[in-house]
């Protein structure tokens, strides 16, 4: 095999790439944990997006309303996620499993006329001699304009949850219920607004895959993808920085292994193609995750 | 005082099945300390939720300062002056101090000036708190004046306070009352929910008693005995448990130098707690909450294992064995907690009575349940007991609170246990239950079991305890026989030295 | 404006009557999908849920109800242990893969040897060793370390798919295959096959499901296996109060579920697959979950449910072909019948009632907090 063909900017510079959707898909997800909702629905949510965002791409020829077009359609299913949890006091894991099974047939079917078709997609911004740089040009100044959105949205998390009054509402809504309810928070519209946040990020990561990363629609294309989000929220202790190092991390072994499957490693491709769900199943076992929010995944009905 | 701060006309609020308030009507004048008495379930709750804009009444209407005073949701009853410490603190765990008063303000000031302005209250009133520590870590007094400060921050006219001693020690109880009489001094009305009669004579003003949701009376407890409170409180007379003194006999249960961390977040670890307990002795331990009761209960009950030698049952070590073992052997136990640990509140009463019971009542054969077996169980804990119930096949859940707790300390006492560890048994039970559950704990005694009671309830250590002894921080005190002990003394022993000057045991 | 009030006791009329009420919703909800999709619904109706059973091909839909319903109910049947039990085992996919790679790598060592009394039993074996091997990954792992057992079931999902391609590829591709992917198929393998009567649609899965129902049934009502897991479902500190070890449950709970997903796997492989190819799983393992659940976690109800969703299948192959209705409407179909029942189980355990509006604005829920499941 010949590993000189992996040229490590170029690695880091695709690992940004490869990370952009799950880190979109886990930066939601984390929020709706901060505010004590367990949605494992993340994978339908990203699916529904990669094929809404796909759909409205491919009818406006405009890769940004189709941004729009897949965060509308994740915030839309993670809604109906919420009716369920949060009127209906629904089971969240098992709703949350019913919204992937819902997802993964819905986007089947409206992505049927799609298959086989190219979307506009976005050019990678171009700032001349800084993108020129050796190295860290093509890392920090040639990525296209999601990537740095998806981190502007990592900033913007750590910085809500840290400083403003409306984040401390939700931490506290998702640390104790109860409590938040006794003191006058409405703990079903803090949650229905987090549940919807986390929805539309999540479908922002299924149209990064299907206008940017790939960029073509598929069934099933995401592959996991919102699992892996879910794990790299525990992995990550439910903080946004260490979000990003996970996120990076497993766009790391994503495209290392595909680089080695390039490369002609003397492995059969499968087993290649195991390692990132095998690196994450290890990175769950050797970290130990922090304290999760007290009110995970408990369903929060005000009693008279 | 001058005049009447809020006027409660005719409240009434029913739920479906119970009338929570009927008709109450009663004034608290501006700075008075307004004490608001009764049972449980007397409807104490309900009328105090209804001040705080958190329940609506079906009929009446209230009067703040003369003008209608409808809050439909707590930040309009803060925004009218009225502040409220819950008896379940509405605490967040994970956050700081400051979070934590800032989440209870309308708008809160930036966290540097509230930290300074949470220093200075607290320094005026005597409440040392420091704004950037994790509520988690702090002591149930400590917690309490997180809610205190929280009020007071926003100069309340009217200051709720429902059962605020239940946690404290004696001395801390003293600087709260301190910290009040300071407030209404200042003008600050105060209406203070509470069952226990002396506190409530040696603070407040004025009394209203509650019973069934009912105004029974108001009365200046100051010159109200204990006793006529009391019968109107409960209306009739009370049963006092009696108690027949046996020889302590032969050591039954060991415990040697238990050390082990806390199995929850938050939790208190217990620190080198060792005492006997002998044949037909009370052994009571008291300790304001959170000092490692449930660790405590944990251990003994085998849900937590400890290391080997840390606990013996008659010479037998124990420690590293799960809890049927224990079961079988005689060491049985009751935890504090009703709903969700005692008792699984969606099975049936016969699965609740499976719950301990398989092993000393032989409820399985070869891993099967003998059902009809178990329900014949559970009826005679319900015969036995006097739990208020159509039948076994009812759910726990659809106990009153009086009455699960009848059944699984019932459950327990009916399996012949050698030793019997039992946590806060009469918490938020009705005061003929709680009467009828010590006396059996007594009959247990004299019938030579020995009773291990853990109790926030010092009223009810003195009265059934033979030894007492202290839980503070995970560490025991040396126990002390219980006659003749008085409160000062036990409040030492609970820790009250902790905001005190260097304290002589 | 509606208010929800919680029952004491859960209701049991409604128990039973909202899984067909969600029945009920899905068929009207997906009567308008169709309708959206430019089909006749009351025809597309008829043609998934009635012509299986009643059209004059019947015949020959029926059997296919039993070689679909098998797999479902058996996996399903494991799967409902852990979730009484708050563990959650979404892998069964994984688990069916490996379970059927294990039995048909035995089966196809003794080819071309004839000895059925021996070789079917080890591949039975080996089948539900298969599975409850994979299974016991999430599980030990989260008795050791905690980890969440939901993600680490799932990733193995992925993980054995790529394993699956890897051997269909490789060790078991057929040596006379002409370099086609794909094994010998084994159904027609005298002494491997798993069919008992291929035109009636038996096979030994069909049994084992039968069997499955009945020991859960006993499990659960009378067995302290089946008490342990409702109580932890329940409450889990009123389990470990109770003396319930919750490591062993979940590695009971795990293997169980484990091993029964390895032998629906194993049955299929050897029978209506045939043989291990790279699209040898078409979802089951992840049907299985609204199975478990639209059957209330009741061996009955599961068994019931099992053959609903075969029906599905079946119908919805039909229409495929008949209507031209493509194949993901089916399968959203499935995932709406979850969501109707998860929607409609509210009326299990509240009381709706409807209030008048208040004249006060924004009158709120009292507030006892606390109201945790």
């Amino acid at each position: 095999m010949d590993l000189s063909t992996i040229n490590p900017a170029l690695l880091v510079a695709s690992l940004m790439v490869a990370a952009t959707p799950i880190l979109l898909a886990a930066i939601g997800e984390l929020v709706v944990e901060r505010s004590g909702v367990l949605n494992l629905g993340v994978e339908g949510m990203m699916i529904t997006g990669a094929v809404c965002g796909f759909i409205a791409a491919v009818w406006t020829q405009n890769p940004w309303v189709g941004f729009v077009g897949a965060a509308l359609g994740g915030a839309v299913l993670a809604l109906l996620f919420a009716l369920l949890t949060q009127v209906l006091l629904s089971n969240q894991v098992a709703t949350g499993l019913a919204l992937t099974l819902f997802g993964l047939g819905l986007s089947a079917l409206l992505g049927q006329g799609y298959i086989g078709i190219r979307a506009p997609t976005l050019p990678r911004v171009d700032l001349g001699p800084l993108t020129d740089l050796p190295v860290v040009g093509r890392i920090l100044f040639g990525q296209d304009p999601m990537v740095y959105l998806s981190l502007l949205i990592v900033a913007g998390v750590w910085a809500f949850l840290k400083f403003s009054r409306a984040g401390l509402v939700l931490r506290a809504v998702g640390e104790n219920h109860g409590a938040a309810h006794a003191l006058g928070y409405n703990v079903r519209i803090v949650r229905t607004c987090a549940i919807a946040f986390g929805g539309a990020c999540a479908g922002l990561g299924g149209g990064y895959l299907s206008l940017v990363r790939v960029p073509q629609w598929t069934e099933g294309m995401t592959a996991g993808a919102g699992w892996i989000a879910l794990a790299i929220v525990v992995f990550a202790s439910w903080k946004p920085w260490r979000l990003l190092l996970g996120a990076y991390l497993f766009g790391g072994v994503t495209v290392l292994q595909l680089n080695l499957q390039a490369g002609g490693l003397a492995v059969p491709v499968e087993y290649l193609s195991m390692s990132p769900y095998l690196v994450t199943i290890l990175v769950l076992v050797v970290m130990s995750a922090g304290r999760a929010p007290g009110s995970l995944g408990r369903t929060f009905h005000a009693s008279s | 005082m001058t005049g009447t701060l809020l006027a409660l006309e005719g409240l009434t609020k029913a739920y479906p099945g119970v009338v929570a308030n009927e008709d109450v009507s009663f004034d608290i004048g501006r700075g008075e300390i307004h004490a608001l008495l009764g049972e449980n379930g007397a409807g104490k709750s309900t009328l105090v939720k209804t001040i705080y804009g958190l329940v609506k009444p079906d009929r009446g209407r209230m009067l703040l300062n003369g003008k209608p005073f409808e809050p439909a949701e707590p930040r309009a009853a803060r925004a009218a002056g009225v502040a409220m410490v819950f008896q379940h603190f509405s605490l967040f765990d994970a956050l700081t101090v400051a979070e934590n008063i800032a989440l209870g303000m309308e708008d809160p000031p930036k966290t540097r000036d509230l930290a300074r302005r949470i220093r200075e209250v607290s320094e005026t009133y005597g409440l040392p708190l420091e704004p950037f520590r994790m509520v988690g870590d702090l002591s149930a007094g400590e917690r309490q004046r997180v809610e205190i400060i929280r009020c007071l921050l926003q100069d309340p006219k009217l200051l709720i306070m429902d059962e605020p001693t239940s946690v404290l020690t004696p001395q801390e109880v003293k600087i709260l009352f301190e910290t009040l009489r300071k407030l209404s001094a200042e003008g600050t009305a105060i209406l203070y929910i509470s069952h226990k009669l002396e506190e409530i004579r040696a603070l407040c003003e004025t009394a209203t008693i509650l019973r069934l949701g009912r105004n029974v009376g108001t009365c200046d407890p100051r010159e109200t005995s204990a006793r006529e409170m009391a019968e109107l409180m409960v209306g009739g007379t009370l049963h006092v448990p009696e108690r027949e003194t046996s020889e302590a006999g032969e050591i039954l249960l060991r415990i040697e130098a238990l050390s082990a961390p806390s199995p929850r977040a938050f939790g208190t670890a217990l620190k080198d707690i060792s005492l006997e307990v002998r044949r037909g002795e009370v052994l009571g331990i008291g300790g304001v909450a959170g000092n490692g009761q449930d660790e405590l209960l944990a251990a003994l009950s085998g849900e937590m294992r400890v290391k080997p030698g840390m606990i013996l049952f008659e010479g037998k070590d124990v420690g590293p064995e799960g809890p049927n073992l224990r079961r079988a052997l005689g060491l049985l136990a009751a935890p504090e907690e009703r709903n969700g640990h005692a008792a699984a509140p969606e099975m049936s009463l016969t699965e609740n009575a499976a719950l301990t019971g398989t092993v000393r009542e032989g409820l399985t054969r070869h891993g099967f349940f003998d059902w009809g077996k178990s329900r014949k169980f559970a009826q005679s804990v319900i015969e036995r007991f006097d739990v208020r119930t159509p039948g076994p096949e009812n759910t726990a859940m659809s106990l009153s609170g009086g009455n699960l707790q009848k059944f699984v300390i019932g459950r327990e006492i009916l399996q012949r246990p050698e030793v019997l560890v039992v946590n806060q048994p009469t918490w938020g039970v009705d005061a003929s239950a709680a009467a009828a559950i010590r006396q059996a704990l007594l009959d247990l005694a004299a019938n030579g079991t020995a009773v291990v009671l853990i109790s926030q309830d010092l009223d009810e250590l003195m009265e059934i305890s033979d030894r007492f002894a202290a839980l503070n921080g995970g560490t025991l005190s040396p126990p002390r026989s219980a006659r003749g002990l008085t409160v000062e003394e036990i409040g030492l022993m609970l820790g009250g030295a902790h905001d005190m000057e260097a304290a002589h045991v | 404006m509606l208010k929800l009030e919680r029952r004491p006791q859960a209701s049991t009329a409604w128990t039973y009557a909202t899984p067909l009420l969600a029945v009920l919703l899905t068929m009207i909800a997906g009567g308008l999908l169709f309708a959206a999709l430019g089909k006749d619904p009351f025809v597309a109706i008829r043609t998934i849920f009635w012509d299986p059973l009643f059209s004059e091909f019947s015949s020959f839909y029926r059997p296919q109800l039993l070689v679909k319903g098998a797999p479902l109910v058996l996996i399903a049947i494991g799967l409902s242990f852990g979730f009484r039990a708050g563990i959650w085992n979404i892998g069964a996919e994984g688990q069916y893969i490996v379970g059927a790679l294990c039995g048909a790598a035995v089966g196809l060592a003794f080819y071309p040897m004839e000895a059925r009394w021996l070789i079917l039993p080890l591949m039975v074996i080996a089948g539900a060793l298969g599975g409850l091997l994979w299974a016991m990954i999430p599980g030990l792992l989260k008795v050791r370390f905690g980890t969440n057992e939901i993600l680490v079931s799932l990733m193995l999902v992925y993980v054995a798919e790529n394993l699956l391609a890897a051997m269909a590829l490789g060790p078991l591709r057929n040596p006379e295959g002409m370099g086609f992917p794909g094994s010998r198929n084994l159904s027609q393998y005298e002494s491997a096959t798993t069919w008992i009567d291929r035109s009636a649609g038996m096979h030994w899965g069909v049994v084992a499901a039968l069997i499955a129902v009945i020991g859960a049934y006993v499990i659960m009502a009378r067995h302290i296996l089946g008490f342990q897991i409702r109580l932890t479902g329940q409450s889990p500190r009123a389990a470990a109060f109770s003396g319930v070890n919750p490591a062993r449950l979940v590695l009971v709970c795990l293997g169980t579920s484990g091993a029964l997903a390895g032998l629906a796997g194993m049955f299929e492989v050897a029978g209506p697959a045939g043989q291990v190819s790279i699209d040898f799983n078409v979802g089951y393992g992840f049907t299985a979950i609204i199975v478990a659940f639209l059957g209330r976690l009741h061996p009955v109800g599961i068994l019931l449910a099992g053959g609903l969703m075969a029906l599905t299948y079946i119908g919805g192959e039909i229409a495929q072909n008949q209507l031209q209705l493509p194949a993901a409407a089916i399968q959203l179909f499935q995932g709406m019948l979850l969501f109707f029942l998860l929607a409609v189980d509210v009326l299990t355990h509240y009381r709706v009632r409807f209030q008048r509006a208040e004249h006060r604005p924004a009158a709120k829920p009292a507030a006892a907090p606390e109201a945790a499941e």
